[in-house]
Order: structure tokens, then sequence, then C-alpha cells
């Protein structure tokens, strides 16, 4: 490269300010990317967001403005009420499930040895099926048939292992434990069991995620650290509390944000294994919405449904972003 | 092993039960990852007289392919539709996301940190969101039920990801390379070909599949943009047979064998790029 004879013209072509044509071109090539965003994000969501003021609840658009009619009408439901409550249930179980097997399974992989990478592989790879295949698979597990005498699935299998107490209705079972109606909800609290084999299978799907997670913690601790706690006398458990948890504490919030968020949208899963049943008893959110936009022709209650989402979402996720972005700009 | 791990032998020999709990805990909850596998496979290898319910977790005699075959009548299509669906929507996200990346890293300009963020967001929001909005826009331009209207809108909200992971991937790149490239003269785009785009074989092998599997595996868009059957990508077919009161479950898992399979071979050869992909969804470097 003849480097001397190509500086001076094109560089006194573009240094001057701070706009030049490279710049102008980096912008440019950005520019259909960001445009299909702000329309396909930002513009559908407010979009929906008018929707869901409107009283297009017919098989016709129709934008009379109606207020928070939507939101209010919704929120009254029973179905709307167990909907928030299966969510919540699922995302408490399903998080922690996650959290703790994930990190409980990073420490051990970290430590095993030989087999690593097996179990590594083994525990990761649902990750790269299909919510639907996961779906499938497991609703054939938890299809009760008619236990105790003539079983199915995982009722089978432990009818054969002798452990027929582990028996139960599974994604059939409509019952809600402990069956307590409080006053002015229309929905019974706290925990429907049919809901139990979802977070069973979900945990399947992602706890490899969680776990994929830590481990690359764990990995960025430096070893010197752990070693001279237990220099100083520290036992493994000391150790492991009081050095390896905080440093992985950063791990657990981004966990958090991410399987939270999942969760929150979960929907796939809940079509193949239950569509939402028995009763509404698995039936959530984003579920709902479906149903009523696009089987009910209640667009507009289907869109206040969204914009419910899309609010538990975004409290989560913007936090987050606004905090990751500050971070980097400081560094 | 030193001495000094071995002060006495109750201490050792306690090592030694604690590492065989491990491996019995390890083993255990690795046979419960692989049960569902276990009857996916033994299911749909057994012949149509061979189903029998009570006979769920015992091996076929003998193998057939008979439910494949089924399961093929059903979703056959299907599967041809995710194939021409995913190929166009993952090589255009990839080049998509290449040159976002790269502006995005190698050319900030005022805002363009905010401006990232504000894509970002994108790959977080529930679709239900925008669902009906997308529709409406997908009817007017002639896309609603096809392929490519599919492909539109998995490229589009692929690209916060796809930016993301190039983004961060092209961060690693020094920038007194692009620098040295402005001073031989290099421009906008001879900077990308001659110095970022051969250092991003990686970056893309990562987002490649990532958005393969994603898009493959993906569910929500296909039920919503496609109404025809023959248009269907190969979830929503699966979801269609499993919950179409199908009693023979050889055909279901069979089916979902076939939905499993291109990722679960993308998974088993280039595992570690996959890992790449997921963390890179996560942790934001």
């Amino acid at each position: 490269m003849q480097q001397a004879k190509t500086i001076p013209s094109p560089q006194a072509e573009r240094r001057p300010g701070w706009i030049n044509r490279d710049r102008i071109t980096a912008m440019l090539m950005i520019a259909p990317s960001i445009l299909a965003i702000a329309i396909f994000v930002y513009g559908f969501i407010a979009w929906t967001g008018f929707v869901s003021l409107t009283a297009w609840n017919g098989i016709l658009p129709d934008y009379t403005f109606v207020g928070f009619e939507n939101y209010f009408d919704v929120f009254n439901t029973g179905r709307f009420q167990t909907n928030i409550r299966n969510l919540l249930v699922f995302t408490v179980f399903f998080l922690l499930t996650c959290l703790v097997m994930g990190l409980g399974l990073a420490v051990m992989v970290d430590s095993v040895g030989k087999g690593e990478s097996i179990f590594r592989s083994i525990y990761i790879f649902p990750m790269s099926l299909s919510f639907i295949v996961t779906g499938v698979a497991w609703a054939w597990l938890f299809t009760p048939g008619n236990f105790p005498e003539d079983p199915t699935g995982l009722n089978l299998l432990f009818h054969r292992m002798g452990l027929d107490f582990l028996q139960a209705g599974w994604i059939t079972d409509a019952s809600v434990w402990p069956d307590w109606r409080p006053p002015g909800l229309k929905t019974k609290l706290l925990i429907p069991l049919a809901l139990i084999p979802v977070v069973v299978a979900a945990v399947w799907q992602m706890v490899g995620f969680t776990m994929a997670m830590y481990l690359a913690g764990l990995r960025s601790i430096p070893d010197e650290i752990r070693e001279a706690a237990r220099v100083d006398g520290a036992s493994e458990w000391q150790v492991f509390r009081k050095i390896t948890l905080p440093m992985l504490q950063p791990v657990t919030l981004s966990a958090v944000i991410i399987l939270g968020h999942i969760s929150l949208k979960i929907f796939d899963l809940i079509m193949t294994m239950t569509g939402g049943g028995p009763g509404n008893n698995t039936e959530i959110p984003g579920v709902l919405m479906y149903e009523l936009t696009f089987k009910a022709n209640k667009v507009a209650q289907g869109a206040a449904i969204a914009m419910v989402l899309l609010v538990l979402v975004a409290l989560l996720i913007v936090p987050y972003l606004y905090y990751q972005f500050k971070n980097e700009v400081e560094r | 092993m030193s001495a000094r791990a071995l002060p006495q032998p109750s201490a050792a020999s306690r090592i030694r039960w604690r590492k065989l709990l491990q491996y019995l805990v390890m083993v255990a909850v690795a046979i419960f990852f692989l049960l569902p596998v276990y009857l996916l496979i033994i299911t749909s290898l057994k012949s149509f007289d061979q189903v029998s319910l009570s006979r769920m977790w015992d091996l076929p005699q003998g193998i057939s392919f008979e439910s494949f075959a089924r399961a093929w009548e059903v979703m056959g299509q299907s599967f041809v539709n995710s194939v021409m669906l995913v190929i166009p929507a993952t090589v255009i996200s990839c080049l998509l996301g290449s040159l976002n990346g790269y502006v995005l890293s190698k050319w900030r300009f005022p805002g363009s940190e905010v401006l990232f963020s504000l894509i970002l967001f994108g790959m977080f929001i529930p679709y239900q969101s925008v669902l009906v909005p997308l529709v409406t826009t997908l009817r007017t331009m002639n896309l609603y039920g096809s392929i490519p209207g599919l492909v539109l809108v998995h490229v589009v909200y692929g690209i916060p990801i796809t930016t993301l992971i190039f983004r961060n991937y092209y961060a690693g790149v020094p920038t007194e390379m692009v620098e040295a490239g402005k001073i031989d003269g290099a421009d906008f785009f001879g900077i990308y070909r001659h110095i970022i785009f051969p250092l991003s074989i990686p970056g893309f092998v990562v987002v490649a599949i990532w958005q393969f599997t994603s898009i493959w595996n993906e569910f929500l868009f296909g039920l919503i943009i496609t109404n025809a059957p023959e248009k269907r990508p190969v979830t929503v077919a699966l979801q269609n047979l499993s919950g179409s009161q199908y009693t023979q479950w050889n055909v279901q898992m069979a089916g979902a064998l076939m939905v499993a399979l291109p990722t679960l071979l993308v998974y088993i050869f280039l595992g570690r790029y996959f890992l790449k992909g997921l963390l890179a969804g996560s942790v934001k470097g």
C-alpha cells in the first residue's frame, strides 16, 4: 500500500468538521433499520395503545374513543384476574426453580471434572428446541390417563416403579390450592395445580440457559480469590457463601431480567400443553389476548391486555437497559 | 493428587463420597432431561399396531418409520415452508445486523448510543402488543399470509438481537485497525470489506445460528400471519397436529422429532456458537 501518496487528499477531504462523507454513509446505512424499528416497534405499540382506547370490539374497526373502558372491563372479569394470578404464580415458580437449579447445576458442572462437557450438553440441549416440541412431549408425559388403575405418561412410570403416591391429575387437575377466594376478587387464590406441569416443562427448557449464565459467571471469578480465602481457613461453604455468591450477583440480576421477561411472554408452551385449560386454570394474558383479538373479535380488549403485558415487561426491562446503558457510557 | 489434599483418610473418603453424591445428582438430573427424548424416539419408531398406552414406556419391537411417513404427509409442506422462510430471513438478518453493528461500534455519532438502546428494547417487547397493527399493515402491503411477509417480520424483529451481537463483536476489533484503514484511504465500505468483514466470520456464525434457531422455533408470528394451512410454518403445523385430538401418539412424536431435528443438529455440531448467541442475548459486553 502506498500510504504516503494516498494520505493527503482523501484525509483532507474528510477531516474538516464532524460531518464527512463516511459518517453520512454510516448514518444512511443504519437508517432503514432505525426506520423499521420506529414503525414496527414504536409505531405499532402506539397504534395498539390507541386501539385499546377505542370501541373496536366487533368485526369491523370502530375508532370511537372510550377512554380506559376496555381496561376496566377486562380487569373486572374473573377470567383476566385468573390470568394474572396464573402469570404471577408461573413467574415466581419458574424464576425461583431456574435460579436455584441453574446455580446448583453450574456449581456441579464447574467442579465435576470428568464428563463435564457431556453433562453440560445434556442440560443445555432443550434450549435449542421449540417450545412447541417441548409442549408436545411434556403434554404427553403429563397426560394422567385413568389413574391409578390405568395410568399413562409419568403416572404409568410411577406406577411401574411402585411410586403410586406420586400419581396426579397433572394438566387435567382443575383444583386450586388453597382454594381461597378473597373478598373483592373474582378468582380463587393461590396455586392452580395444572400450572405445575407447565412450570416443569418450562424449567426443563430454560434451566440450561440459567446454568450457562452462572457457569460463565463462575469461570470469570479468579481462582486466586477463592484460594486466598481457603488459605485463610474458610470452609468450602463459607467460600461459596461469602465470595462466590456475591460475585455472581450481576449474573443473577441478568438471569432474573431475562427469565422474568420470557416468563411474562410465555405463550407457545401454554398453547401446546394445555390451551389454557382446564377451565382457565393455566391461561395467561398472552393467550387471552390471542383468544379475544383473533377468535372473539374483541380487538380493543385484546389490545388493552397487550398493553398491560407490555407495561409489565417494560417495568422489568427499561430500568435494566437504562442501567446497562449508563454503565457503558461511564466506562 | 498431592499429599496436601489427603491430610487424613477420613477427609479423603468424605471427598470421595461427596464426589459420588455429586455424580448421582447430576446423573439423576440428566435422566430428567433425557426422559422426554427417550419417549419421543421410542414412540415415533413404533408402528401403528404397536402404539398402546399401557406399553408407552417399552422399547419398540422392531423399527418402523410408518409414523414418520404419516407425519410427513401432514406436515411435509409446512416443513418446506419453514425452510423457505428461515433461509432468506437468516441471511438478510445477518447482513443487516452486521452493517448495523459496524455503524454502531465503529461509526458512532451523537445519539447513536441512545438509538441503540431504543433498538434493543424491540427485542424484549411482547409481540402481542404489535400484532393487530402488524396484520393490518401486512394486509395493505399485500404480504399477509405469505412467506415473504413472514420473512419481513422475522427480519425486522430480528434487528435488535443481530445488531446487539455484531455490535459487541465488533467492539472487540481494535479501533486502530479502522483508523489505519482510513489513513490508507479506505472509505466506509472499503473498511467494511477489507477489515471488518474478513474478521466477522465467527460473528456471522453466531448470529446465523441464533436467527436460524429462533425463526425455526417461532410460533406466534407463524400462527397470526398465516391463515392458509398450506402456508403454515412447521411449529404451527405441529401444534395443530397435537391439538386436533390426534390419538396416534406415534405420529405426534414423529412430528415433534421432525421439528426438533434441524435445530438439534445445529446444536450438536455447532453448540459452542449456539451458546455464545444465547449468552450474548443476555449479557451486554
